[in-house]
């Protein structure tokens, strides 16, 4: 299909007290790997519930796989799975029989290849084993499990996964990044929130951030690190000198600090060819004990753009 | 890409899910204690009156028990009437949607997807059938236990005739539909006051509530005006479906009043359950 899997145009939502998502444009390109990330009480999981139709935006209408929500959710929601803020199952059935539940709900599910369809899924999630022990006994990850095997009783196009790797042991949390690499060659597009940065870093093509309701930054992780500019990273013993050479060539802001019995001289990198200025400061007799360009991980641009704070967003 | 599986038919689909809701309120374990405390009553009665005889003065239809044991049905509808069977309907009822909101279970309802409004149907013909199963279970074990503890004999009917044995199994089948009617109206009320909340005890204990204060309202006097537009005040009339001719007049009002409390209050919870915002 053409256009985005996911696109919002000013969707807000305001409860009685309290504006919990304010005006965001979401936009999830059809085939990526959305890495959604925000704060506690950024508005994310409010965001996710409007896209699926369990909550009404006040403003703004999210369209899912081209169909807007809610009015042609029953065309949009049967090619989407989700996993919304934990697994959710009838604790005196068995993981299996929950499954079946599901799977009669849903209007596009045959009966016919239920069986085969429900065994394929646990198979998928590594839950055959205990396919028929009841819900209550499951562990944590077991029960994280199956609400990704409940998404995946059918063929999907969209996959909507809040903290999918929520309580796995590294072993299963190993299992789903392959499983979302395999969706995602499949052809699925998948929005996944997590706070795990590092966990999006390896596997989500695009991010978005959201902050106090805003959706501040999104787009590629390579325009997200391109938009917090890199630093030049300097050792030298005559830090005076080299912040001269540094300003002459154009490098922002650069300031130094003591590290050791020598100084580190920080400045952005801005436009300035990095081949450039090694070369410059040796022409100027600058002592150059350590020089390097560091790109801010993910955890730094979300710091960056979130605020150090440790309290929710509200 | 994908396609999904089939065109679906809505009206297999809407089956699909109903069988599923009947056989989820039929096999939990705690629905099954409780439907056996339900036939735990006929059981009671017969064994009581089988070893201490009949006092006269007891509840209705206990006099009858021993010419024919169908009436030990009878008995164990009437003593179950003004609290056990409204307890199970207000209980099953207020679960519908608040236990689904409760254990989470609502939302991934919702997004399979189920529409509000199919799940609303799918969740009412559950309560209907499940007001039936109780009310022919307490008819079936008490006319069992009945007959073999007391035999069948002829029925003597409230206005002095007598009929066969199949006729009286119709008449028990009438009253069981005409109590069922009653209950699904109930049902009604418990599904509306389960789309208020989350928690079904808060439901169940709200319907059972207004299912007494319905009863003590027609007992007073002073409020006889009200009392034919109470569904509670319509229940004990079961007993005209045990006269010859069937006397229609109270049976057609109670059913009608059934009809409009079923309809008022289904559309309260399709109104309030449509927009509400699912959190949970």
């Amino acid at each position: 299909m053409t256009g985005p899997a996911v696109q919002t145009r000013g969707l807000t939502k305001r409860f009685r007290h309290q504006l919990a998502v304010d005006d965001v444009d979401l936009e999830v390109p059809t085939g990526a790997v959305y890495g959604f990330l925000g704060p506690n009480g950024s508005g994310k999981t409010t965001t996710i519930r409007m896209l699926l139709g369990l909550i009404r935006p006040t403003a703004g209408v999210p369209t899912v796989l081209g169909e807007p929500i809610p009015e042609r959710i029953s065309h949009a929601l049967p090619r989407v799975g989700s996993l919304v803020e934990g697994p959710a199952f009838h604790p005196y059935l068995s993981g299996r029989k929950n499954l079946q539940r599901l799977d009669a709900a849903d209007p596009y599910a045959s009966r016919r290849s239920a069986a085969r369809r429900i065994d394929a899924a646990l198979e998928r999630v590594g839950l055959m084993p205990a396919a028929d022990k009841t819900y209550r006994a499951y562990s944590l990850g077991m029960r994280q499990r199956l609400a990704i095997a409940a998404a995946l009783l059918q063929p999907r196009d969209l996959l909507v996964l809040d903290e999918p790797t929520n309580g796995l042991d590294p072993q299963g949390t190993r299992e789903v990044r392959h499983l979302v690499a395999d969706l995602a060659d499949d052809g699925a597009t998948i929005l996944i929130s997590s706070h795990l940065l590092s966990e999006v870093e390896q596997i989500c093509s695009h991010v978005g951030v959201m902050h106090a309701g805003k959706l501040l930054a999104q787009g590629t992780i390579e325009e997200l690190r391109a938009q917090t500019a890199p630093t030049v990273r300097l050792e030298t013993t005559d830090p005076a000198a080299a912040i001269k050479i540094m300003k002459e060539l154009g490098l922002g802001r650069p300031h130094s600090e003591r590290s050791g019995d020598h100084h580190l001289v920080v400045a952005a990198l801005g436009k300035v060819e990095t081949a450039k200025i090694v070369p410059a400061l040796v022409a100027d007799g600058v002592p150059v004990l350590g020089f390097a360009v560091a790109t801010q991980s993910l955890e730094d641009v979300f710091v960056g753009l979130t605020g150090e704070g440790f309290d929710v967003s509200g | 890409m994908s396609a999904v599986e089939a065109v679906p038919n809505p009206v297999v689909s809407w089956l699909r899910l109903f069988g599923s809701e009947c056989r989820l309120v039929i096999s939990r374990r705690r629905n099954i204690a409780g439907l056996g405390v339900l036939a735990a009553v006929p059981i009671l009665i017969a064994v009581a009156v089988k070893i201490w005889g009949v006092g006269g003065g007891g509840p209705s239809f206990v006099d009858a028990i021993t010419g024919n044991g169908l009436f030990v049905a009878l008995a164990a509808l009437a003593v179950e009437l003004p609290l056990f069977l409204p307890l199970a309907v207000s209980w099953i009822s207020g679960d519908a949607i608040a236990g689904e909101a409760n254990l989470g279970t609502l939302r991934y309802l919702l997004t399979v997807p189920v529409g509000r409004t199919r799940l609303l149907t799918v969740k009412y013909a559950s309560l209907i059938f499940f007001s039936l199963a109780a009310t022919v279970l307490v008819a079936l074990v008490g006319a069992l236990i009945g007959s073999i503890l007391f035999g069948t004999g002829p029925m003597i009917l409230l206005s002095g005739d007598t009929i066969g044995f199949g006729a009286t199994v119709v008449r028990l089948a009438l009253v069981c539909c005409y109590l069922a009617a009653g209950f699904a109206a109930l049902a009604a009320i418990g599904l509306f006051v389960s789309t208020l909340t989350e928690q079904p005890i808060g439901a169940t204990v709200a319907t059972v509530l207004i299912n007494v204060g319905m009863f003590v309202l027609d007992t007073i006097t002073q409020l006889d005006w009200l009392h034919p537009y109470l569904l509670t005040h319509w229940w004990m009339s079961f007993g005209d479906l045990l006269r010859s001719p069937i006397y229609t007049g109270d049976i057609s009002r109670g059913l009608l009043t059934a009809l409009a409390y079923a309809i008022i209050f289904w559309l309260a919870a399709w109104a309030r359950f449509s927009s509400k915002d699912v959190t949970s």
